[in-house]
């Protein structure tokens, strides 16, 4: 497959080569079978390989995963599907408490090696429960690898190798690049999953981004480029395990740093990185790692998701609070203000 | 692809309200029974096993109490479901136990040591799954019911004859992932069993106030499955439906929800305290219709048991329990770097700063 693919595509086709080149892959979930999913990322599939290899479950998300568990312990590879973002929730203690833990309470002794795929992220004006974006309460439980690509040969090779890997993977997929579309030859190998890449680079400023962020994130890195601001844009891609090398290195040479995510910013993805940044990379920095998020309050209905959601303005805004004065003056004195 | 309403099955017959018993609880036979006895090496065998398993079960409390185990919960009383359950089982076959289930493991033949080990707080779990197709003692309620439907499913799919016998209590039930669990085994007709083991109290919730259906069996009828009602103190019994249920399933029959009537003795763990909700007397009735004494009364009665092969079983029990009681004099094995051993397949960076942390602030990096 050469040409023009969107993400949509290139995760298809991961599944595809996946179910061909392994036998004990198994994809299921709601929809997922003749459907292809409410996003056509299984398209075809069940024709392909048959209802043996791909199916529809009964509609219930802690029997899935919690099927997939005994699935994987038994050898199978499960690749299963959250329809959307916030419908995960009723398999929450499947994955923290079971996916996330098994291989751990058995001293590895038993491995799950599954795939969780969640279509997450808003920006495509859906209704309430559709739009939230989850990774928080995944990278905050250790023993599961947290993923998310931003790109259609990302998807597609991290896909490949999340269904190959001994570890469960939660695999984010930011709904609203589905149909983003890049020139591309399939299959393809990327950088590894665990990996952060730099996606443009620059001298005065690292941007910070993951998932859906990442293309606002190099379209503020454009806009910043004709005012004069050099932006490098790190795509973190595994937001767990955290890839502390490649943040840390463009952070040191760049002196600055802003993280963005569609998520409220409250004890959100963003604080983790702004703290490990500000704990490896003080002494480099000039100015406070700073954050674009979304707001604090519950994903808005759709006529309101741009004022939630981070723009190319809000970053630009950012960008000029990085304390560009480099010769640092003292505040005035209080007996001065206001005289 | 499509189907039509018309494909809908028959409903299964409805359970018995009142529990189904080969063994009365005075140690005579039953009139009528639903199920064939079983040969008398088998309840020779699950006689055995129940005075190996409380024997266990009572060392398993003192230690408890001596602090020697974080916690115990015992399963006195339900010698029956533990040891029937598992002996029914054929060694392909797979268990999954919950934390009141230590006797069903060490009737499977697991090293009594190693079943106490995530009660001990050596570590979550200390044997290996799959040398005796144990799953880990699952904490959660009910949240292990999915793991067996889909283990026994992908087993099917391998083209293996194995089924897997999940184990839960009545409290149980009313969580979503029983329901779920019901729902997935039943439509996929996965070869599992479900033995709910309804010992009448979740911790202290009487189980009237768990549940309005008849019988905890009658749920199976929602889900289109095989529910059978068994007197749980009734270890032939036990054995029979669990073993003819397992059967069924290896044979594309789907899965079956099996209630076992029994009851908790002790407390819910060494740390509760029966006396805030529950009446003595009623424990007393219960001990009545102990199984050890039940099964032992039949076997003596129709002369295939005399005191020589009783004093075998009770010479091995207390083999057993002299055999924890003494390794359990050593200190544990537990090293505080498999905190970090096996949270992934191999060590992440950030894991192995933690790991060097750890060492140089205990001396040991």
């Amino acid at each position: 497959m050469a040409g023009t693919v969107t993400l949509g595509q290139a995760l298809n086709r991961a599944l595809r080569d996946a179910l061909a080149a392994d036998d004990s892959v198994v994809v299921y979930g709601e929809d997922v079978g003749p459907l292809g999913g409410v996003f056509r990322v299984t398209d075809g599939l069940t024709a392909e390989f048959g209802e043996e290899r791909c199916f529809d479950s009964p509609l219930a998300e802690a029997g899935i995963v919690g099927t997939a568990v005994g699935m994987a312990m038994y050898g199978l590879r499960p690749v299963v599907e959250m329809q959307f973002d916030a419908f995960s929730y009723p398999a929450f203690e499947q994955v923290v408490s079971h996916v996330a833990k098994m291989r751990n309470r058995t001293r590895g002794r038993l491995e799950l090696p599954m795939v969780i795929r969640i279509p997450y992220g808003g920006g495509i004006g859906a209704v309430e429960h559709h739009a939230d974006s989850s990774e928080a309460y995944w990278a905050h439980t250790p023993g599961l690898r947290v993923v998310t690509p931003a790109t259609p040969s990302d998807g597609y090779s991290m896909l490949r190798e999340a269904v190959d890997s001994p570890d469960p993977v939660v695999f984010l997929e930011p709904k609203r690049r589905y149909w983003t579309k890049e020139e591309a030859v399939l299959p393809v190998r990327t950088a590894p999953m665990d990996r952060a890449v730099v996606r443009r680079s620059g001298d005065d400023v690292t941007l910070l981004a993951y998932g859906p962020m990442v293309e606002t994130a190099l379209e503020a890195a454009a806009a910043a480029a004709e005012e004069g601001t050099s932006v490098e844009v790190v795509d973190l891609r595994s937001l767990s395990p955290f890839d502390d090398a490649t943040a840390a290195a463009s952070v040191r040479r760049t002196g600055r740093a802003v993280v963005v995510h569609e998520a409220s910013g409250f004890a959100g993805y963003g604080a983790e990185v702004a703290a490990r940044l500000t704990e490896q990379c003080f002494h480099y920095l000039e100015a406070p790692v700073l954050r674009v998020c979304g707001l604090d309050v519950p994903y808005p209905p759709p006529v309101l998701e741009e004022h939630h959601l981070p723009s190319v303005d809000r970053i630009l805004d950012a960008f000029d609070r990085l304390q560009w004065e480099r010769t640092w003056t003292a505040a005035p004195a209080p007996a001065e203000v206001g005289a | 692809m499509k189907r039509s309403d018309d494909a809908r099955g028959s409903a299964p017959p409805l359970p018995s309200v009142e529990p189904v018993g080969l063994v009365d609880p005075t140690g005579r036979r039953t009139e009528g029974a639903a199920y064939d006895t079983p040969e008398p090496g088998a309840l020779l065998a699950l006689l055995r096993g129940m005075v190996i398993g409380r024997r266990f079960d009572r060392q398993a409390s003192a230690l408890a109490r001596q602090g020697r185990l974080a916690v115990y919960p015992s399963s006195r009383g339900q010698e029956a479901c533990q040891v029937g359950g598992a002996l029914a089982l054929a060694d392909r076959d797979w268990l999954f136990p919950t934390y009141r289930d230590c006797v069903s493991l060490v009737a499977r033949g697991v090293d009594p040591v190693e079943v106490l080990t995530l009660l001990r707080g050596d570590w979550h779990s200390g044997y290996d799954p799959r040398r005796h197709r144990c799953a880990p003692q699952c904490t959660p309620l009910a949240t292990s019911a999915p793991h067996a439907v889909g283990l026994a499913w992908a087993a099917r799919r391998a083209g293996e004859d194995a089924a897997a016998l999940v184990m839960m209590g009545d409290g149980a039930t009313s969580e979503g992932d029983a329901h779920e669990a019901f729902n997935f085994a039943a439509v996929w007709k996965a070869p599992v069993v479900f033995l709910v083991q309804n010992n009448q109290w979740a911790i202290s919730v009487p189980v009237d106030k768990q549940s309005a259906a008849p019988t905890l069996a009658h749920k199976a009828v929602g889900y289109g499955m095989a529910g059978v009602h068994i007197d749980g103190n009734d270890a032939a019994a036990v054995y029979a439906a669990v073993s003819q249920a397992l059967e069924a399933a290896r044979d594309g029959g789907g899965p079956t929800l099996i209630e076992a009537r029994t009851y908790r003795l002790d407390p819910h763990t060494n740390s509760d305290d029966p006396g805030r909700y529950r009446d003595d007397a009623e424990r007393a009735r219960w001990e009545e219709r102990d199984p050890l004494a039940r099964l032992e009364a039949l076997l003596r009665a129709e002369g295939a048991l005399d005191d020589a092969a009783m004093d075998g079983f009770e010479k091995e029990a207390e083999i057993t329990a002299a055999a924890v009681r003494e390794r359990y004099s050593g200190d544990d094995e537990t090293a505080p770097e498999d905190l970090f051993a096996h949270v992934y397949h191999s060590i992440p960076a950030q894991l192995e700063r933690q790991r060097r942390d750890l060492l140089a602030e205990i001396g040991e990096g």
